[in-house]
Order: C-alpha cells, then structure tokens, then sequence
C-alpha cells in the first residue's frame, strides 16, 4: 500500500504520455486523476496508520548504490512528518488535477500536461518519503526538473521560456548547496542514511572540517549548505527571483508548486534534518534572519505588483519566510502545520485566481478587471475564503499556524525573536493590505475590463467548481480540526520524526505573553485591511495623483514595483560579470584556445600538416628514393653503431659530451 | 702474400660510391642509370675477389662469377624493358618517368 501510494502516480505518469494520443484527453484525464485519488486515499490510510496509531512504516526496497562505505538504497521512510507531507501533496494534487480537466480542457496538449502534473506529484512524493539523502536528492531534481517543463509548457512564448530557464538555474544555485551538504554528511558520518546520520549527530557537535586551512566547524557547515539548498527551492531572500516568475506557467501548476509540490521542499528538508539545526545554533540564527526578512521584503513587493498571480506569488514567498523563521526558532512542528494549512489556503486563492484569469479569456493583470463581483460571485466567494484564511483572520486556516508562529517568535525574549515577531507582524499587515486590494481591485471596483473578455466571462464550470469548494472547506475548518493534532501542548503525534532540544522548546511560553502582544496581529491585519478598503475606495484619485506627480512617491513605487531591484541586482553584479568570464575565458580562452589547440583541432591541423609534408617526399623521381634508401640506411645503421658504443661507454661524461654536440647542433642550426 | 687491404678496399668503396652518385644525382638518362647500377655491382664483386684473396678462398671468386652472370642477365632486361618503354613513352629521360607519383 505504502509502496502504491508512491507510484500510482508515476504509473498515471507512463501510461498518459506513452498513450495520451490514443487515449484522448478525456481519457487521460480520468486516469491520471483516479491515480490521483487512488494515491490520495492511500495516503489518507497510511496518515491514519503512521500518524494516528503511531505506527512508523520503514521498507527498504532494493539496493540502489553499495560501493563499500558508500551505501544508499530505495528506501522509505514513514513517520509523522513524511505522511503530513503525503496528506498535502496528494489532496491538492488531486484537486488541482481535477480542475486542470477545466482548466486545460481547451489545450491540444492537455494529456502531456496531465502527465507532468503525476510525474511532478511522483517526485514530490519520493522526495518526502526518502530514507537517505541521495533518494532525496533524487526527489529534489526531479521536482525541479517537472518545474522546468511545466513552467514552460506553452513553450512557444519566449516569457515562459525566460521563466523555466531562470527557475531551473537558480534552483541549480541551491541543489549546489544540497550537494554540497550532502558530500559533507558523507564526508563526516560515512552514510547517507536519515537514521544513521540523525542519530549521530551529537557525537560530531564538536568535530571539525578541515578545508583549505580553514577550520569549519562539521555540523555547522552541513546546516549551512543544507540551507543554501532549502533557500534555493523555498524561493528564500537572494534565491527567490525564480518564483514570481514561474507565474508564467499555467495556473494550476502555479498552484501545484506553490501549495504543495515545490516551495514546500525546502522547509520539509528544514524540518526533517532538524537533529543538525538543532546542534549548529549560528545556522538557526542565520535561518531565523533570512526568514523574517525574506516574509517582510515579499509583502512589500506583493503590495505594488498589478499581475494578479504575482500578488499571490509574493505571499507565498512571504509565508515561506514565516515557515522558515519558525524554523529557525526551533518550532519545526509548527512550521509544519503552517506548510499544511498553507498549502488549502494557498491552492484555494491560486485556483480561484486560475477561474478568473479563465473567465476574463486570460486577463492577468488586475488593472483590466473589476466589478468581477457581479459575473462570478461564486469566485469571489473563494477568493474572500482563501484570502481571509491567508491574512489570519481568526479562527479560520491561517489564524491557528501564523498567530502561533509569531507568538512563539514573541516568546523566545531574544533579539532574534523579536525581530522576526515585528517583522512578522508588519507583513501580516501588509499581507492584509494587498489581499483586500485583489479582493477590491478584481472584484469590487467599477469594471475595467473589455467589453468583449466581460461579455464572454463565465464563472467556474463543474470540474473547476469542485476543487474550489473543496479547498474552500479546507481553508475555513482543517486549521481548527487539527491544532491540536499538530501542535497542541504535549501531542504524541510526531513521535521521532522532529527533534527539538529541550533548551530550545518554547512551545509553553508562548501562552504566557501579554495579552496586547497576542492581539497585534489581528490588529495590524485589521488595520491594513481597512487601510486598503479606504484607499482604494475613497482615496484613489489623489493617490494617484500622488504617485504620478511627486518624484519621491514615484521612486517609492518603483522600486517596490521592480522588487527591490533585486533582480536587476543580480543580474548586473553577478549574472553579466560571470556571463562576460564565461565567454571570454572559460569559452575563448580555455574551450576554444587551450583545449582546442591541444585538443581535436590542434591534432588534426598538426596531423595534416605532417602528413603533406611526408606526401613532399613522394616525388616519383626514382634517383630522390634511392637517395632516400641509402640516407636512412645510413642512419639505421649509424643508430646501430650508436647503440653499440652506449652499451661499451655508458659513462656519465659521456652522455654530456653527446648531450652537449646535442644542444649545439641544435644552436648551431638556428 | 699479404696484401695491403685497405688500398684495394679503398678503390672498391670509391668504385661503389661512384655508382651511387651516378644514380642519386643523374637526372636525364636512364641508361646512365643502369650503367651505374653496373658500376656498383662491379664494386662488389671487387669486394669478394679482394677478401677471397684475402682469405685464400675460392668461394669469393665462385661468387663473382655468379655476379656477373646475374648482372649481365640484369642489364639485358633492364634494356628490354627501356627498349619497351621507349616505345611507349617516346622518352627515356629520368625527369619524365614519374609514373609512381599519382
């Protein structure tokens, strides 16, 4: 069952791009999606058996690399957290299959989008049910992999392929790290194996790396490059660029990676490899950091983005910062339950945003749309879920994780902990700023839209519908159902899978800090809420004209509208000196020059050359050959005679006096 | 009677090596060339006359004997087949017979 669970979907995956011509799309789409939801239920029972009844599931299936020391198989591993991840990943899976049968249903290419959609699901799940870390690793590159294809599926547009190229080499930039990290464990515990290397960590707390004289400490330089990797598919600060602009896939892949399949890795590896974080303390200071930061910077961008999915997009990135800082605040169930939560919240608001993108005949940016209200209330109703669910209104989704998350934070009474906290608080707010203006712009406001898109606009049919109240259930209740579950004081629920030293555990302070602190974000959500509600409804006109006439305001929206110009950053100081190095030295100088003229060209130009000058030789003047014969007879038997007086008079003077005619002859010629 | 060898050496060489510039340095007439080959088989069959002398040897002179036998045999088709060619190619000169190239 455990074993099905896992590759059902690659199975959907092999038979629906081996035979989706001859299937149809209808058929593919059935298929994978009863795969789908086969998987689904499965993971449903196994979250009972593993999670529920405590009962850890390990099978070691087959032998993949055994070279004496290095030994790492098709193993899976079972416990609390594998089986969370397995819930999530199959049920929005499952639901954003469904509602790409209506998505796509006017693609010629649907079965191959099917097909990606299980292969991607496939890898996510062999990412999260790895026993050692090369498995992982296995996981990990596929997942960034079925991105790369997804992201490009309408691979005639040059933005989608800018897109898929960027996600796939700055996902590259992390997986070096993830690498990297992974030498590291082999190079320290000599195993890969999750068990083995979790359980030996602190014996090696204090063990050190020696790399070109520098003396790195060996739990910390793992934790570190592990990061690097997490960074780089969590879409954390520096590393995040690729994100937004996955938003040039279709919607429900945008959903898929953002909800479940993709982002979601980085802090599963967090929380899974916690035994090390929880021995490098600087790497969890470093990881609390860019966390909140990365939560701050997303929300202030997410605020001044027109494309509605980038707005989305960037509260993604925004909550992965709260995911990660809970992290490195030592809370990584709670991190956790905000991946879960977060992930309905996220789908719902991804497909919804998909429903009118569908509607409006694939109208993205929200200045073009408005008074939406009134052609597809059933939309607007999901969007008000997810978005309400997104900004922690209380007691739905998002209120049980992220109020939780910035208590805690409150509670550590550290520097740390209060930066992340205010951090945290102030991108709550302005998460509640831009939610309300997504809501207002798209659907509030008077329409703006052509008349034609508007005329032709419909709101969801059945397949898209389905998911939609689904998820829309889920947002509203799963956070409540499973609180307790999760994190409630004291749950046996996670049993080994997550260890928190009992220094770090603060679970217990956070119900005792003031009261005023545990209203703050509710506060602050209020507050820029109601902030965008008046802006836009009673100020607009004189923001506007504030932002077009003063040249301060106009800078401030630039720079927030280009992302902090952070990819113009990277692209001018790091991108373009390393493009103009690669072609003029690695290229030029190494590729073309050295390489070349040692190489094939420089061979075969040498080989030519010779080769004519021999075929000089072959004048067909009979007296030039026997010249010729009797030459080099001559000089095989001088060398003869050479021979003979070496073997008599080997003396050391000797081989100079020869060495030095040698060396004159040679003077002499030139 | 010990002769002097090295004198009578000496005109053998020079004889043979009379013969070889003949043939690397001619440049026109093929019968030229094949006197030349004469020249150098005479040399040699000097060679074995003077070691057989030398040693006190028939053999050597046997030998030379055989020499000028196959030699004249030589000649004779070497002649033929210039004779053949000549009547062919219209020319006998060396410069011209570059059949080996191409």
């Amino acid at each position: 069952m455990y074993l099905l669970l896992i590759f059902l979907p690659l199975l959907g995956f092999i038979i629906s791009i081996s035979f989706g011509r001859y299937l149809s799309p209808k058929g593919t789409a059935l298929i994978t999606c009863s795969f789908m939801l086969l998987s689904f239920i499965l993971s449903v029972v196994s979250f009972f058996e593993v999670g529920v009844c405590r009962c850890p599931v390990y099978i070691r299936l087959a032998p993949w690399v055994d070279c004496e020391m290095f030994d790492a198989s098709w193993g899976f591993l079972f416990d609390s957290l594998t089986v969370t991840m397995c819930f999530v990943v199959t049920s929005i899976s499952t639901l954003v299959h469904i509602y790409s049968t209506g998505y796509m249903s006017h693609d010629p290419h649907q079965p191959r989008f099917m097909s990606y959609l299980s292969l991607f699901t496939f890898f996510m799940l062999m990412l999260v049910t790895a026993d050692n870390f090369l498995q992982l690793f296995f996981g990990w590159e596929g997942v960034g992999l079925c991105s790369y294809l997804l992201i490009n599926f309408w691979f005639t547009r040059l933005q989608a392929n800018k897109s898929a190229i960027k996600a796939m080499i700055v996902n590259r930039v992390g997986d070096f790290g993830l690498a990297m990290a992974i030498f590291c464990i082999f190079l320290v515990f000599k195993t890969i194996d999750f068990c083995a290397v979790f359980s030996l960590v602190p014996y090696f707390a204090n063990y050190n790396i020696v790399f070109l004289t520098f003396d790195f400490n060996s739990i910390t330089l793992i934790g570190l490059l592990l990061f690097i990797g997490a960074v780089g598919k969590s879409a954390q600060l520096v590393l995040h660029t690729w994100l937004p602009d996955a938003m040039e896939g279709p919607t429900p892949v945008s959903a898929l990676i953002h909800a479940a399949t993709m982002v979601t890795a980085g802090v599963f590896l967090i929380v899974r490899c916690s035994p090390i974080y929880e021995y490098s303390p600087d790497v969890l200071f470093f990881i609390t950091i860019i966390g909140a930061i990365t939560a701050f910077f997303s929300a202030s961008v997410g605020v001044f983005q027109n494309d509605l999915k980038k707005v989305i997009a960037y509260s993604t990135c925004s909550q992965l910062g709260y995911m990660v800082f809970a992290c490195g605040l030592s809370n990584y169930s709670i991190s956790i339950f905000h991946v879960f939560n977060h992930a309905y919240f996220k789908a719902l608001l991804f497909l919804s945003a998909g429903s009118v993108i569908h509607a409006l005949s694939d109208e993205q940016d929200m200045r073009r749309m408005g008074g939406l209200i009134h052609i597809l209330p059933f939309t607007y109703a999901m969007i008000l879920i997810g978005s309400l669910a997104l900004m922690g209104f209380p007691f739905l989704t998002g209120f049980y994780s992220k109020d939780v998350i910035l208590e805690i934070a409150y509670s550590k009474y550290s520097f740390l902990g209060t930066f992340s906290h205010w951090l945290g608080c102030f991108s709550a707010s302005i998460t509640a700023f831009y939610s309300f203006k997504l809501i207002y712009m798209t659907f509030l406001s008077s329409p703006n839209g052509f008349k034609n898109s508007i005329q032709k606009a419909h709101d969801a049919p059945f397949p898209m519908a389905l998911p939609l109240v689904i998820l829309g259930l889920f947002s509203i209740f799963i956070g409540f159902l499973s609180k307790d579950m999760f994190i409630g004081l004291g749950t046996p629920f996670w049993n080994n899978a997550i260890f928190i030293k009992p220094e770090n555990l603060n679970i217990v302070d956070a119900e005792f800090i003031p009261v005023y602190i545990k209203w703050v974000p509710f506060f602050f959500s209020l507050l820029g809420s109601l902030l965008s509600i008046s802006l836009y409804l009673f100020f607009s006109t004189s923001m506007f004209k504030l932002f077009t006439n003063s040249a301060v305001f106009s800078l401030v929206y630039t720079f927030f509208n280009k992302k902090w110009f952070f990819d113009r950053l990277q692209n001018e100081l790091i991108v373009s000196p390393l493009l103009k190095t690669g072609y003029s030295i690695t290229y030029k100088l190494i590729d073309k020059g050295v390489v070349e003229l040692f190489g094939p060209s420089g061979l075969s130009k040498s080989a030519l050359n010779l080769s004519k000058q021999i075929s000089l030789l072959q004048s067909g003047k009979i007296n030039q050959y026997a010249f010729l014969i009797f030459a080099l007879l001559i000089v095989f038997m001088s060398i003869g005679l050479i021979f003979t007086v070496f073997d008599r008079h080997l003396s050391p003077e000797f081989i100079t006096i020869i060495i030095l005619c040698m060396f004159f002859n040679a003077v002499l010629k030139k | 009677m010990l002769i002097d060898l090295c004198k009578f050496l000496l005109v053998a060489i020079s004889l043979f090596f009379i013969g070889l510039c003949g043939i690397m340095l001619n440049r026109k007439n093929i019968i030229l060339m094949l006197m030349s080959i004469e020249l150098m088989l005479l040399a040699v069959n000097f060679n074995f006359i003077i070691f057989s002398v030398f040693l006190d040897d028939a053999l050597g002179q046997i030998f030379a004997l055989f020499i000028l036998t196959v030699a004249a045999a030589e000649s004779a088709i070497g002649l033929a087949i210039l004779v053949v060619y000549y009547r062919i190619r219209g020319t006998v000169s060396i410069e011209y017979i570059n059949l080996l190239k191409n």
